[in-house]
């Protein structure tokens, strides 16, 4: 090892002598998917040249190792998919402060860190899908209905090990205080109609078969489904319908997948560069398409899918409580036996 | 380390000093976990106690018990048969019966699943056949439950027990079998009363290692909804950022090996197994007949197709109509395989050195660090991931300051993020692997050779080289083949560690089942098993072969 390290020195030494011209490049952690995050990032190479090196792992352990590697972190831009692990990481002090006037005239400020340490780059909604033939679409109102003892043994919703189910408590939390939000989600654990299980895809699919006669999941695991090449997740799709809980309220609970800038930035410049660009509207029709995500910068068309659930309301992000309150959300889980 | 070598007063011995160094390498990460021990967090566990800790223990503990009847009573009886006995399909069994090994666990959850749950295919016919519409009509037993877990978790942990008793079955005398038969027993008897007690240290390394393996799962058990001490470590760390108290949950889970460990040595009292002669000739095996012969073929045919036949059929027909970049395959495979055969090789000579020396210095001090190496196989591969981080960083980081000041360089990282890094975070989880089959099959040889061989000149190191590793040679084979497999599989330390741009096929896996696209992920899945069939199947042979005095 210490040999290996010497003969990199040396290596470098030579290279630097010799006063070898790098190639711009940009380095990414990212916590999305590859197959969602790639084509935006060769969009981003092809347009510019800049060469985007990408490690992709869960945003817990990125986290991890960003703190470990301090300043020396090879990282410059991180990507993660929901807004509690973007406001973990600006606390952590490993991400640093942009501001750009191409982001700030794209995305809208909510979507964003108000002093620019992250930026929000798509959204999606939390919501509640029920069994056509069963259930009336009138039914379904708000979050808090669905603690009523009338959804008993009618729901189906995943573990509360799910950062996305941690979040929306940690929403109610905020909205409703903690022993108002101890007592929904004592109620929804009692109309459980099964023991927390799967992915969200497979609540849906539950619903479709009859297990459960509504299921909470994201919006972009049901577009998913309803454009799956596989006929069977279409046929489930097409069974369940999609509510938007809260219309005459606050609106539906709202989450975003973003990045930031990293403290450690050697390329900061591109990394800039690249946040710019995924704010762009050729990366947000991306992000929209691809996933069915929301797009956050305004005049981006929504996919086809999407655009069809129509207009509904959504809940202002109080991003820094979601972020607060994930660790308490996850001791009222463990109270009420929401495993 | 308070415990100061006993050989400090002579001059330091070549052997107890690059043990120590070896064995603190792979341990420190281990350290770095425990570190966090003092933190004091009375107020989490407080809450931990009252809630969900007794149901993390419960599950933790019935799952243990589960998988480890499950895999000493196939992987024993499956070896014995396929040793001892011959009967139609015996000799491919020799081989297949190792292949759901190279079946990750959470891949193998994910096809039984698929197949079983409410909207899989087979409730599916059961509806439509009964004319039943909902799951309130009728009964089926639920694959996502604890007794999920264990069944799946032995069929794909059991060829840990499978392959080292064999092993140990392959390097027993026959003489001692006879001598037993000779003096009455039944071949029944001779197998418990004398091939079982010689195979122990075998069997024990390999149920050790199938309970590790379990403890340290995370995928499979999230996924069976079944909450143990690893989704415990997870929650309060990542979710409630209490790295001090996933670190002492951790730390409990250490524990608990630890004691199951001392208490295996410590029931084995004073016996020892060695072979105690150097006679071997061919096994004879014993030819069963009519339902005899059935029921042995049932017995070894049954974890085949249910750990990897079924599994493998049902990826092959998910992938079906996906796209193939093959290109993109070969590069995936490529570095999955160089990892894995590196990393297998140099596992099994840092165990021989380690299991040698201490045989050489029998000293506590030693004892105590090769038992900490161990440890980095229990806990959960993605806090080990991060303990490996720390102490790769603080070092790396060192190297960066250093070059900077004195050598005017930005160097940045050159260990984190590399292959390099990466090899050693594999010793680190692995590595028990590799030892506890070096060590049970060292155990094996008698003192005696050694004592022969030096009296007559030979240095430790050449009677390493030429008394042990000839006697071991099965053993080592078996090491190197279950590092091998465990690499290919490895996920949490590879998607944390490796470098910028660098796939291998279980990342590129999970990447596609973590996002629910279980279809897709199975082509990757495949390719898993594919890669590791040939290594699977040529090591089987050359273990096959490896029987002392069958070649010369």
């Amino acid at each position: 090892m210490r040999r290996l390290s010497r003969l990199a020195v040396a290596t470098l030494t030579c290279a630097l002598t010799v006063g070898t011209v790098q190639a711009a490049e940009v380095n990414v952690y990212s916590a999305r998917k590859d197959h969602l995050l790639k084509p935006v990032l060769d969009a981003f190479s092809h347009k510019t040249g800049i060469k985007v090196n990408l490690l992709s792992a869960s945003e817990d352990q990125l986290l991890e190792r960003l703190k470990s590697e301090g300043k020396d972190s090879p990282a410059d831009l991180f990507v993660t998919t929901d807004v509690a692990h973007l406001h973990a990481a600006r606390v952590a002090g490993v991400l640093q402060p942009v501001t750009s006037k191409a982001i700030e005239t794209a995305i809208p400020a909510a979507y964003r860190d108000p002093q620019g340490y992250w930026t929000g780059l798509s959204a999606r909604s939390r919501v509640v899908f029920y069994a056509k033939d069963r259930v009336k679409p009138s039914e379904i109102t708000t979050y808090e209905d669905l603690a009523d003892p009338k959804w008993k043994g009618r729901i189906c919703v995943r573990s509360s090990s799910s950062t996305y189910n941690q979040s929306l408590l940690a929403g109610l939390i905020a909205v409703n205080g903690p022993t108002k939000a101890e007592a929904w989600a004592k109620g929804v654990a009692d109309n459980m109609a099964r023991k927390p299980q799967g992915g969200d895809r497979d609540q849906i699919s539950a619903v479709a078969a009859g297990q459960c006669d509504i299921a909470i999941a994201n919006t972009y695991y049901y577009g998913g489904m309803l454009t799956s090449t596989k006929e069977a997740e279409r046929e489930a799709a097409a069974k369940v319908g999609i509510a938007f809980p809260n219309q005459q309220g606050r609106g539906a609970h709202m989450n975003v997948a973003g990045a930031g800038v990293t403290a450690s930035a050697k390329n900061r410049g591109e990394a800039v560069q690249l946040l710019e660009f995924m704010a762009g509207p050729e990366a947000q029709a991306l992000f929209a398409q691809a996933n069915n995500e929301f797009p956050v910068r305004p005049g981006v068309a929504a996919s086809p899918v999407v655009a069809a659930w129509g207009v509904f309301k959504a809940e202002d992000i109080n991003v820094a409580m979601l972020g607060e309150n994930r660790a308490e959300a996850i001791r009222i889980f463990d109270r009420v036996g929401w495993r | 380390m308070l415990l100061r070598p006993q050989t400090a007063c002579r001059p330091p011995n070549a052997w107890v000093l690059t043990i120590s160094v070896l064995a603190g390498l792979v341990s420190l990460p281990v350290l770095a976990v425990v570190a966090n021990l003092a933190a004091p967090s009375l107020d989490i566990w407080r809450h931990l106690a009252a809630t969900v800790l007794p149901a993390y223990v419960g599950n933790s503990l019935l799952l243990m018990l589960g998988v480890g009847l499950g895999v000493a009573v196939g992987g024993v009886g499956a070896a014995w048969l396929v040793t001892m006995c011959r009967f139609p399909g015996s000799r491919g069994l020799e081989w297949a019966l190792l292949l759901p090994m190279a079946m990750p666990a959470y891949v193998v959850a994910y096809t039984y699943t698929g197949l079983l749950d409410f909207a899989g295919p087979v409730q599916g016919a059961l509806r439509l056949l009964g004319g039943w519409a909902s799951a309130r009509d009728y009964w089926f037993p639920e694959i996502r439950s604890l007794g999920g877990a264990v069944t799946v978790m032995t069929l794909v942990l059991y060829p840990y027990v499978y392959i080292l008793a064999r092993t140990a079955f392959l390097e027993q005398s026959v003489c001692v079998l006879e001598a037993s038969r000779t003096l009455g027993r039944t071949p029944w008897q001779a197998f418990v009363g004398v091939a079982l007690p010689l195979a122990r240290p075998a069997i024990a390394a390999g149920v050790a290692l199938a309970l590790m393996e379990t403890l340290n799962d995370f995928g499979t058990v999230q996924y069976f909804a079944v909450d143990t001490f690893a989704t415990g470590i997870y929650r309060t760390w990542m979710g409630m950022g209490q790295p001090a108290v996933a670190a002492q949950l951790g730390a409990m889970l250490m524990l608990f090996v630890l004691v199951l460990i001392v208490v295996e040595r410590l029931s084995r009292g004073a016996a020892r197994a060695h072979h105690t002669t150097p006679r071997y000739r061919s096994l004879p095996r014993i030819r069963l007949r009519r339902w005899r012969a059935f029921l042995a073929f049932v017995f070894c045919a049954a974890p085949v197709a249910f750990g990897f036949a079924i599994p493998a059929i049902t990826l092959a027909a998910w992938s079906s109509g996906s796209e193939t970049d093959v290109a993109a395959f070969v590069a995936l495979a490529g570095n999955s395989l160089i990892l894995a055969t590196v990393t297998g090789g140099l596992a099994v000579l840092v165990a021989l050195v380690l299991a040698f020396g201490r045989r050489l210095h029998p000293t506590l001090f030693l004892a105590v660090l090769l038992r900490l190496t161990s440890l980095g196989y229990a806990i959960p591969g993605g806090v080990i991931a991060v303990g490996i981080l720390v102490p790769l960083t603080a070092l790396d980081r060192e190297i960066a300051a250093f070059a900077r000041q004195h050598l005017g360089l930005g160097v940045g990282l050159l260990m984190t993020g590399s292959v390099g890094a990466l090899v050693y975070a594999y010793l680190v989880r692995f590595l028990a692997v590799a030892a506890n089959t070096v060590e049970a099959s060292l155990d094996k040889v008698t003192p005696n050779m050694e004592a022969a061989a030096r009296t007559l000149g030979l240095s430790p190191l050449a009677t390493l080289r030429r008394v042990h590793a000839p006697i071991m040679r099965g053993s080592l084979l078996s090491a190197a083949l279950l590092v091998f497999v465990d690499v290919m599989k490895e996920l949490p330390a590879t998607l944390i560690i490796r470098p910028f741009n660098f796939d291998t096929l279980a990342t590129r896996t999970f990447t596609l089942a973590s996002d629910e696209r279980l279809a897709d992920a199975a082509l990757p899945a495949l390719a898993i098993v594919a890669a590791g069939l040939a290594p699977v199947v040529l090591l089987s042979r050359a273990i096959a072969r490896s029987r002392p005095g069958d070649h010369s």
